[in-house]
């Protein structure tokens, strides 16, 4: 039942992307989000699109795969581009209703609010569908490092990272299981009104809660149980290390996107 | 009469992703009505999943799920009439337990079946008491019980729905001795006097030997083996082979015979080879 949800999901492949330094591909991303929302022209959009269709095409990930995960955000994309359409003022109306106003300006800004989302959406999809959680957070861990100064825990906002990253697919699971249990006592979660849906998810909502407190506490006792102390000191089973396709990544990187900001 | 038939079933979990896995191939058998039948494999072997094909919480990829004869996965079947019938307790059911009383969470099944007040109530009480849990904890909170405690009131939560096929995925995992006999107990006198089908999945092996009619034994997601305990642990070798243990009085009953004790092969259980010996010492007394 949910196992279309792919958001955060790991492809294991090998591939040239996958073997890239977490870190060169999270300053990537980094600026490929902010490019995405200074980018104003469908040229533009264009010529991130074909980039993005290549490093797809290097990942070895089936675009089908990459696509599923657009499925969930269906709803969020058609109530922004909705809400664009009709409250935004344009100059050339096309007809006016109460609060709303539908121009052509604001169709053309909902088309584009439209394509940054899906754009962001496959982007940063791309940075976890091909790097492992456990190296994604030493990533974060080593570039959030030198705010360490000024005391970020860096240390510790990659360990909660890499446990909530952790318990998704556990979650899931738990909630696949309690769902089918109260389905075979008679649950119905498909049918009947909005407020009948979701009195519904009461019995799921809450065996979910205990079971993700329990599991909290007993990772707690775990870790304290092998001395776990906070990141003073610790040291790493393996090391990050930049390669030399981790600077052609880079420059080609910073190449194509500042071109794209440019035009 | 069958109550469950299974026929030329297989199931690939994720088809066509990365993670693709087969999970049971080609099965078939029959399940009569009334039977108690153990369901043993070893982890992974597919044991959970055929469990939940019984009231088609997964759809096979291929083959066909006979419940009472009627393809369950067929056109115009009310699911949730099948799902009544077929009652699932899933492995840890104390964690789905969510009401403010055991009482409430008990009924939770039969109101869902939109029945009387009146026919509620009744039920939730046969229920519990079925499951031998006592009466002034009926209004207490689901997490002031025991572990075990719990795990009655889930079941008791199950049986509230009246089905005809009680199937439970390894009831006794995580309770002690004492608890495991007891709710063994308690589902051999229900499957008596209610005269329902019982299908259980169990790593128990002394308690498989000691309570069930019939045995299906899964390897890789294979049927390896069916018939009566008896049958089935005279393989000891074979069993060990795919990762599972008999009964433990079978090797002390090997080691016997090999050192000249001539008692019975096929004895199961500890209360019957201590029988044996006894008859096979006075025989030889004498």
């Amino acid at each position: 039942m949910l196992r279309d949800i792919t958001i955060g999901q790991y492809y294991p492949v090998k591939s040239c992307i996958h073997s890239l330094d977490p870190r060169t591909k999270i300053i990537l991303v980094f600026m490929y989000i902010v490019a995405i929302f200074l980018i104003d022209t469908f040229v533009g959009y264009g010529v991130i699109v074909g980039v993005l269709a290549v490093v797809i095409k290097l990942s070895k990930v089936p675009l089908k795969f990459i696509l599923k995960g657009l499925k969930s955000i269906v709803f969020i994309l058609a109530f922004t581009m909705a809400l664009n359409m009709f409250l935004v003022n344009g100059e050339t109306v096309i007809f006016r209703f109460w609060i709303f106003t539908l121009s052509v300006e604001g169709i053309i800004l909902a088309v584009k609010m439209g394509i940054r989302l899906i754009l962001l959406i496959v982007g940063s999809s791309l940075l976890t569908l091909t790097t492992s959680p456990i190296r994604l957070t030493d990533g974060i861990e080593s570039l959030l490092n030198p705010l360490k100064v000024i005391k970020v825990p860096a240390h510790e906002i990659a360990m909660m990272m890499s446990i909530a990253l952790r318990f998704i697919p556990i979650l899931l699971e738990e909630t696949d299981k309690i769902m089918k249990a109260q389905t075979a006592r008679g649950a119905d979660f498909e049918t009947g009104s909005i407020v009948k849906r979701a009195k519904a998810m009461v019995p799921i909502l809450i065996p979910l809660f205990v079971s993700a407190f329990m599991r909290a506490e007993d990772l707690a006792m775990a870790m304290e149980a092998r001395c776990y102390r906070g990141g003073e000191g610790r040291t790493k089973l393996n090391n990050l290390k930049f390669h030399q396709a981790d600077f052609i990544a880079l420059a080609l990187g910073v190449i194509f996107i500042g071109l794209c900001v440019y035009t | 009469m069958t109550a469950i038939e299974i026929v030329n079933l297989t199931h690939t979990f994720n088809v066509g992703s990365p993670f693709e896995r087969t999970a049971l191939k080609d099965i078939n058998f029959a399940i009569d009505k009334g039977e108690f039948v153990g369901i043993i494999g070893h982890t992974g072997s597919g044991k959970s999943t055929l469990i939940q094909m019984f009231n088609s919480l997964i759809i096979p990829t291929k083959g066909k799920v006979l419940i009472n004869g009627v393809d369950i996965n067929g056109e115009g079947v009310n699911k949730k009439e099948i799902r009544q019938n077929v009652g699932l307790v899933f492995q840890y059911p104390e964690h789905q337990l969510f009401e403010l009383t055991i009482f409430k969470d008990v009924a939770y099944g039969p109101i869902n079946l939109g029945l009387s007040e009146q026919e509620v109530e009744d039920r939730v009480v046969k229920s519990l008491r079925a499951v031998g849990l006592a009466e002034d904890l009926w209004q207490a909170a689901p997490f002031q019980l025991s572990g075990g405690q719990k795990r009655r009131v889930a079941i008791a939560g199950v049986i509230a729905m009246n089905p005809g096929i009680l199937v439970l995925d390894e009831p006794t995992a995580g309770l002690d001795p004492k608890g495991r006999d007891e709710l063994f107990q308690q589902l051999k006198s229900m499957h008596k006097e209610l005269g329902i089908t019982v299908v259980l999945i169990s790593h128990s092996m002394e308690d498989v030997a000691k309570y069930v009619e019939k045995l299906i034994v899964l390897h890789k997601g294979s049927l390896k083996y069916m018939g009566t305990p008896r049958e089935i642990f005279k393989n000891v070798e074979e069993l060990e082979s795919i990762g599972l243990a008999p009964p433990q009085i079978k090797y002390i009953v090997k080691a016997l015979r090999e050192n000249g004790f001539m008692i019975d092969e096929d004895i199961l259980t500890v209360d019957e080879a201590a029988n044996r010996i006894m008859g096979f010492l006075k025989a030889r007394e004498v």
